[in-house]
């Protein structure tokens, strides 16, 4: 029999290949290399670890991460590397410059140009100056930080809303759930961008003389009302999205379980509901970001974002538009960084709906 | 079926009760009433002026009397011009009806073909052109596209002439508005139709020899536009709200533009008049949208 070459043959008794006796060689215990093939269970993972790990096989969502890393780190390093001030007019020897107004990218002024040729060292204008005489390269790190910082500050907003509205809503049910949806259906069907344009409107009247003087005034009362108006109308989204994942979640056999053996709300909610629907609130979340970006660049453009000297991108995008034919680069850099931060959280919103929503799940 | 379309409707005119409400009372809040400001009126020429407008009565006596006005089609008169909101307002809206219809047409167009392309051709290069351009064109926002169109075609290369009076160029004010819906139009047909394309009809439809066009068009493409349909409602929105800026940028005088101006210009009867207009219609749009959909797919129950 084939068999006995590759047994050791020092262990077992030489076998007569006419017996009807068992072959002690197939008893043999297993080598280590053997037990190692039957192992057909992969690692175990977490739902992140498993998550991030197709997240990061997509390269696509890769991509739009390293871009946002690049624009954030570029707009919160970037000012402190560039030795001018946002609403700083461009000075030499300490005089200020009125012939550094309207400059092309990497270009100097005439006065700025004496200097450098009686040696002093200057910072380049990476992007030229605008009419005032402002570098435009800081002004657009500055107008970046700001849509960045709305962006963020938006999603958190609406987060916090509409979680703690959705989750009492689905949690209460019954006739309170009825009613605080019917709120919400209403304040879903009215045409937001209208009515963030007429409270924009209103808010910036009312408040400015109400926040005069207070630290509140230096945002400005157009970035309050944006926050206002993101607080007020912009959740019902969020709202419903959490109200419909836990109505769907309570009604899991594990859930039930977990009530059955005495496990009180407070365990149910953190160990149960919570885990399970957290990967669709947080891209939800994500793509708040450049829908909020989007909302407060149509509004600086409408002329009702943030306050004047403090630049956006949009708002840097509609003062670009004046001088569009001289010098289109003011209009196409602004607009190109709204795109890119755009498009890349628009990207790595799919890529994590893809890599975390348990629907799509195998 | 008669209970949705009720109960849609009660929504609806709640909706549009609570925009007016909203517009009135904001507007009523901005402190300063309308007669203050560059001249300064004698009491008495104010007194009558403020009985002329019932700015005299309680808020809530004067908000009744404009929604009476409103059913009336009497949207009040702009402080800045002295004429009538209602007919500015109609006047401008065939304007932006007329772009606005052209780029909600385009767009579905466009879109449609572009999304049951990419379905058809799945994972093969037209497909993943598609894809790229829609992923790429729902990133740019249609102020910005607008602005960069003028810039490139009207300034730079001199193709088409700066919107005028005698010369009203509709093609890049469309393109501008339609691109967005179209991008997501275009998503929206492709995983419907792909979906489509996966169903036991199609295969059915296949299995007895109908030939692959009519499999195409009447067999899936036709129950994959029923998502679409729900788009059209937002799609219409976007689009006007989109054209208020859009129309500022190509100096176009619709509504949007009026509407433009009479932020900065503080024109508040205005400002009121185009939001409770627009707001309707946005409204009703919805609306029908969301009944024609419930209407065009048997399958869809009622709750």
């Amino acid at each position: 029999m084939a068999n006995t070459e590759n047994t050791k043959d020092t262990e077992f008794p030489k076998k007569n290949p006419l017996s009807m006796q068992i072959d002690l060689a197939k008893f043999a215990p297993a080598t280590d290399e053997e037990k190692a093939q039957q192992e057909v269970m992969s690692e175990s993972t977490t739902f992140f670890k498993d998550g991030m790990r197709k997240l990061l096989k997509n390269p696509l969502a890769v991509g739009s991460i390293i871009v946002l890393i690049l624009i954030i780190a570029a707009a919160v390093v970037g000012p402190m590397i560039v030795p001018y001030g946002y609403e700083e007019m461009i000075s030499v020897n300490g005089r200020r410059d009125k012939t550094a107004k309207n400059l092309g990218p990497f270009e100097w002024s005439k006065n700025e140009q004496k200097a450098i040729d009686s040696g002093e060292k200057l910072f380049p204008h990476i992007l030229g100056t605008d009419e005032q005489c402002r570098d435009y390269f800081v002004r657009i790190l500055y107008g970046t930080r700001v849509s960045l910082f709305i962006g963020f500050f938006a999603a958190i907003l609406v987060l916090v809303i509409g979680l703690i509205y959705g989750s009492i809503s689905g949690y209460a049910g019954g006739k309170v759930d009825m009613i605080m949806m019917r709120i919400v259906d209403v304040i879903y069907s009215l045409p937001d961008m209208l009515m963030v344009i007429l409270l924009s409107v209103v808010l910036k009247e009312v408040l400015t003389p109400v926040i005069e003087g207070t630290f509140l005034a230096r945002l400005g009362s157009n970035m309050i009302s944006l926050f206002i108006v993101f607080g007020l109308l912009y959740w019902v989204g969020m709202a419903r999205l959490v109200r419909g994942q836990i109505l769907s979640i309570k009604e899991n056999e594990y859930i039930l379980a977990a009530r059955s053996i005495g496990a009180k709300p407070g365990r149910i909610i953190k160990k149960h509901i919570l885990p399970n629907c957290l990967s669709v609130i947080i891209i939800s979340t994500a793509l708040q970001v450049p829908s909020a970006i989007f909302t407060e660049s149509f509004l600086s453009f409408a002329g009702l974002g943030v306050q004047a000297p403090m630049p956006s991108l949009g708002s840097l995008a509609n003062a670009a538009r004046g001088g569009m034919m001289s010098y289109p680069h003011k209009l196409v850099f602004p607009a190109v960084v709204i795109c890119l931060i755009v498009l890349a959280f628009n990207l790595l919103g799919d890529g994590l709906r893809d890599a975390f929503d348990p629907k799509l799940r195998r | 079926m008669a209970k949705y379309i009720v109960k849609r409707v009660l929504l609806a005119i709640v909706t549009v009760f609570i925009v007016c409400a909203i517009t009135f009372f904001s507007m009523n809040a901005i402190p300063g009433g309308p007669f203050e400001g560059e001249k300064a009126l004698s009491p008495d020429v104010k007194a009558v002026l403020m009985e002329r407008y019932n700015l005299d009565k309680p808020v809530g006596e004067q908000f009744v009397l404009y929604l009476g006005n409103l059913l009336h089609g009497d949207f009040g008169v702009s402080l800045k011009t002295g004429r009538d909101i209602g007919t500015t307002i109609f006047d401008s809206f065939k304007i932006s009806a007329k772009l606005g219809g052209m780029a909600a047409l385009v767009a579905l167009i466009a879109g449609v073909i572009l999304g049951s392309t990419a379905a058809l051709m799945r994972n093969k290069w037209p497909d993943r052109v598609i894809v790229f351009f829609s992923t790429l064109a729902a990133a740019v926002p249609s102020f910005v596209l607008a602005s960069l169109l003028l810039l490139v075609f009207c300034i730079q290369l001199q193709w088409i002439p700066v919107w005028s009076t005698q010369n009203q160029n509709y093609v890049l004010p469309i393109i501008a508005l339609s691109f967005y819906p179209m991008a997501y139009i275009t998503r929206l047909t492709k995983t419907s139709m792909l979906d489509a394309l996966g169903q036991d009809y199609v295969r059915t439809a296949r299995a007895k020899g109908v030939p692959q066009i009519f499999v195409i068009f009447k067999h899936a493409l036709r129950n994959a536009l029923i998502p679409v349909i729900t788009y059209v409602g937002p799609m219409l929105a976007s689009i006007l709200t989109g054209s208020l800026v859009v129309e500022n940028i190509f100096t176009i005088g619709g509504l949007g533009a009026k509407f433009i101006t009479g932020i900065t210009t503080r024109d508040y009867p205005m400002i009121m008049g185009t939001t409770i207009f627009l707001a309707t219609l946005m409204v009703i749009m919805n609306l029908l949208s969301d009944i024609v959909y419930k209407l065009v797919d048997p399958r869809i129950t009622f709750e």
